[in-house]
């Protein structure tokens, strides 16, 4: 045995701490408010904060299926066509009779399949890209709630439906309190978990996981079918929120979805990213889309600021990793 | 004027931590073949990117016509009509014969200014013509053989005016046809005062083509000899021929019963028919030259590329091991061969590298049971002595000899039977491949089965209790390393063609 001992006590500096990305996310958040708070008197109110997320959380619900694709290092860009399909196949099935509860049901099954499709062709098919996958299950998804529904609208849904998107118990909207419940599964998934674990793992270095006997071909799955199946829950509340549905809902979701991750700090590399930045950019997004809309700007301005804070901060966070890496002398290849 | 077209003197070159050439001396004469020969590691390589300009010497010098030249960069190399063929060749499969030959010198027509295809194709066609060759100008590269495709190597390199040819192992990939063709373009260049470095691990070769011999060893030059005077036994020992260092810790490990067995394993391409055991508490050397599929074997039962034929016994139960996550249920643990790529998460802290193959052991409840996790890391660091200050060390921040420790404490967290280590001790330091020995003696002793693929033949002599020598993907020989010799595994290692029957018969079956 030698003397030498290794730690077990977490290295603690201060530098490390402040050096946190999720630092100038709430700065940038706070900086919203405060913008906010000049446009509309009587802003800093509890009700605020509490109804304005129902305004942007059922995209929310997206985000964190989507930063465990990203830190796989794949992307998915076919959510916004799963939800147009699974809300459409909703409307059409509860329209031809079917109760409501199954319809309900239905959209699950539908979505949660979309997604594993998507999942067994990327495991199946190495070397397609996952861009390429899911850009093809995009138009195909589509394409299906297209030639289903053909270019009307479906609705007409019992009342109590509506309960999902515009309910509240208590103060609370609904809707918060199902995105808290997810807010809180995913961290503990992606955090806390073997899953998580073999996640950021595969990110950073597939081969050494498949090594490792890290069944990797499950886990792309895995992860797909997980983002269709929120891809479903999202589509039955924006199908709640807006009393019926069309072939062409939640066109750009995609992309709206991924700027949120890639805002909080995941990098598009993979591998690396924690579950508060997507959080808090999910908000920063939000509160700047509703500021900007009290000021009655078009929402073709704020997809002008959200592209500028993206290159922003990707680069940002580009800055920072280099400096870090030259610091543990870590030669990058 | 010299009668020498390439001389290198005194040449010396090292990389961080290895000496790769030691005061080499090679003298090249016009219109001739000279042999190079040295096992695995012997710094041929480094002395073929040295007369290519990929790597400049430490010291020494080169003379090219008696004139002393420096070679900064493959394009003086060029310059100087040095051109280089290599096993694998480099070429661009999609395009055409003549656009792979003049790749980067095409030839401009002055009014046009567009490339001169006409002209371009004629002169391709000569320079085949030349060669013998049975394809045309137009034809894709992609659709050639091994050999063919050397061909237009040979073409490429003569019209750049290459004096000096470089042949790094062209014979590998041929089969017996081909090589006799590669031969008479070899002797054909050499009449034409084509000056050739010649590069083989077959003796045939050699004594086929070859006037004169250079030996290299560790980095050092043994000597330089005319072929007609120097017996194959002689080339051999000069070879081989050094005393195994003391580095060795002694071995006590009391050998038990069967714990692997592989049964005819075969995979189309890479091996056929590999059969051998390891019992408790022996170690056994897989060795060969690189190439001989030996990696390919270990990979296949360890389950990441599954064999097409053959089985795997664990402690005499049949095992089928389509992936490594049953492997490792199965008991076997395998160090792969390229640590940065295959073994570790270079961006993550020690202890969750160490745990990354067992991670259902660090489970408590469904979650990450991370203290567990940290003592545990500690516990094995500590163990195999690791110099790390804390579990959250980075492992890029470690040297290689305690990265390779790393994986091995990661195989050491599952319930290993079998450990199965792919070149343990490639590209560390001395003082850590002493300390990887001392763990793999401590591992057999605790009852493990070792098989190590090495390379190096004083490890496979000094650690091993018996050697599978492996040739061009067969089982060539399973010794007693007490009793073998150096000689006798790179005689068993090399394709030698002498008083061989049953592989004449095989070749002559193949054609």
């Amino acid at each position: 045995m030698s003397e030498r001992t290794i730690q077990t006590e977490k290295p603690w500096s201060w530098k490390n701490f402040f050096f946190q990305w999720e630092w100038f996310l709430i700065a940038l958040l706070i900086g919203i408010n405060i913008f906010n708070s000049f446009l509309t008197p009587y802003y800093f109110t509890a009700d605020t904060f509490l109804s304005t997320p129902m305004n942007f959380l059922d995209k929310a619900f997206l985000v964190f299926p989507m930063m465990m694709i990203i830190v796989l290092g794949n992307i998915d860009v076919s959510v916004g066509s799963i939800i147009a399909l699974s809300s459409v196949i909703m409307a059409v099935s509860y329209n031809a009779g079917l109760p409501m509860p199954a319809a309900m049901v239905l959209c699950l099954i539908v979505s949660t399949t979309c997604g594993l499709i998507n999942g067994l062709l990327q495991a199946k098919f190495k070397e397609l890209s996952s861009t390429i996958v899911t850009i093809s299950t995009q138009i195909i998804y589509r394409g299906i709630a297209y030639i289903i529904l053909e270019d009307k609208a479906s609705g007409k849904f019992p009342s109590w439906f509506s309960f999902l998107g515009w309910g509240y118990v208590g103060n609370v909207p609904f809707i918060t309190i199902v995105f808290v419940v997810f807010t809180i599964i995913f961290a503990i998934l992606i955090h806390r978990t073997r899953f998580g674990r073999q996640l950021f793992a595969m990110g950073n270095n597939s081969t050494a996981c498949r090594y490792s006997g890290i069944k990797t071909e499950n886990m792309l799955v895995s992860v797909s079918t997980i983002m269709g199946f929120m891809a479903g829950i999202t589509a039955l509340f924006l199908t709640s929120r807006m009393g019926s549905t069309r072939p062409n809902v939640a066109s750009g979701y995609e992309l709206d979805v991924i700027a949120m991750v890639v805002l909080g700090g995941v990098s598009t590399a993979g591998g690396k990213g924690r579950i508060t930045g997507p959080l808090l950019a999910i908000f920063i997004i939000g509160f700047l889309n509703y500021g900007l809309g009290l000021f009655n700007i078009s929402a073709q301005v704020l997809l002008i600021i959200l592209g500028v804070l993206l290159i922003v901060s990707v680069m940002l966070q580009n800055l920072r990793f280099d400096k870090r890496r030259q610091k543990s002398g870590v030669v990058s290849k | 004027m010299s009668e020498y077209i390439l001389e290198l003197d005194h040449i010396s070159k090292s990389f961080p931590g290895v000496k790769a050439l030691d005061d080499v001396h090679f003298k090249l004469e016009k219109g001739q073949i000279h042999a190079l020969m040295g096992e695995n590691g012997a710094g041929k390589s480094t002395f073929i990117k040295i007369i290519t300009g990929v790597y400049q010497p430490d010291a020494g010098e080169i003379r090219i016509n008696g004139k002393p030249t420096m070679i900064r960069n493959p394009i003086d190399s060029q310059k100087q009509g040095i051109a280089a063929i290599y096993q694998h060749v480099t070429c661009f499969p999609d395009l055409s014969v003549t656009e792979n030959i003049f790749i980067g010198h095409e030839t401009i027509n002055r009014i046009t200014r567009k490339i001169d295809w006409k002209t371009l194709n004629g002169k391709a066609g000569e320079w085949l013509e030349k060669l013998d060759a049975d394809f045309y100008p137009q034809t894709i590269m992609g659709t050639l053989s091994v050999a063919q495709q050397q061909i237009v190597e040979i073409a490429k390199a003569l019209s750049a005016n290459a004096r000096i040819l470089i042949m790094d192992e062209p014979t590998a990939p041929l089969s017996k046809r081909e090589t006799e063709d590669l031969y008479r373009t070899v002797e054909n260049l050499r009449n034409h005062g084509v000056s050739i470095i010649f590069i083989s691990h077959r003796l045939e070769d050699m004594y086929r083509l070859a006037s004169s011999v250079t030996i290299l060893r560790d980095g050092r030059y043994i000597g330089t000899w005319e072929l007609d005077k120097i017996s194959q036994d002689d080339i051999v020992k000069a070879m081989v021929g050094r005393e195994i260092t003391q580095f060795f810790p002694p071995r006590h490990a009391k050998i038990g019963g069967e714990v692997l067995r592989v049964e005819k394993l075969s995979r189309t391409g890479y091996f056929k028919d590999v059969s051998f055991t390891v019992n408790k508490g022996e170690i056994v050397g897989l060795t060969g030259l690189v190439g001989a599929g030996r990696t390919e074997v270990c990979e296949a039962i360890y389950g990441v590329n599954p064999p097409d034929e053959g089985s795997v016994y664990i402690e005499g139960k049949q095992v089928q091991n389509r992936h490594a996550s049953k492997a490792i249920e199965e008991g076997i643990g395998y160090l792969p061969e390229d640590r940065l790529k295959q073994g570790l998460v270079l961006d993550w802290q020690l202890s969750r590298n160490i745990t990354l193959a067992s991670l259902r052991r660090f489970e408590k409840k469904g979650f990450m049971d991370d203290s567990k996790e940290r003592e545990v890391t500690k516990t094995l660091g500590e163990k195999l002595e690791v110099k790390a200050t804390s579990v959250y060390d980075k492992v890029a921040t470690l040297s290689g000899g305690n990265q390779q420790k790393v994986i091995v404490a990661k195989l050491l967290t599952g319930d290993m039977k079998v450990i199965i280590l792919d070149e343990p001790t490639k590209g560390v330091d001395v003082g850590a491949k002493t300390a990887i020995y001392k763990i793999m003696n401590d591992l057999a002793q605790e009852g493990y089965g070792i098989l190590m693929v090495s390379s190096e033949m004083p490890e496979v002599l000094g650690m091993c209790d018996r050697v599978v020598v492996m040739r061009e993907g067969r089982v060539s020989a399973v010794l007693d390393a007490r009793k073998t010799s150096q000689q006798e595994i790179l005689e068993a290692s090399m394709v030698l063609y002498r008083g061989k029957q049953e592989d004449g018969q095989e070749r002559k079956a193949q054609e």
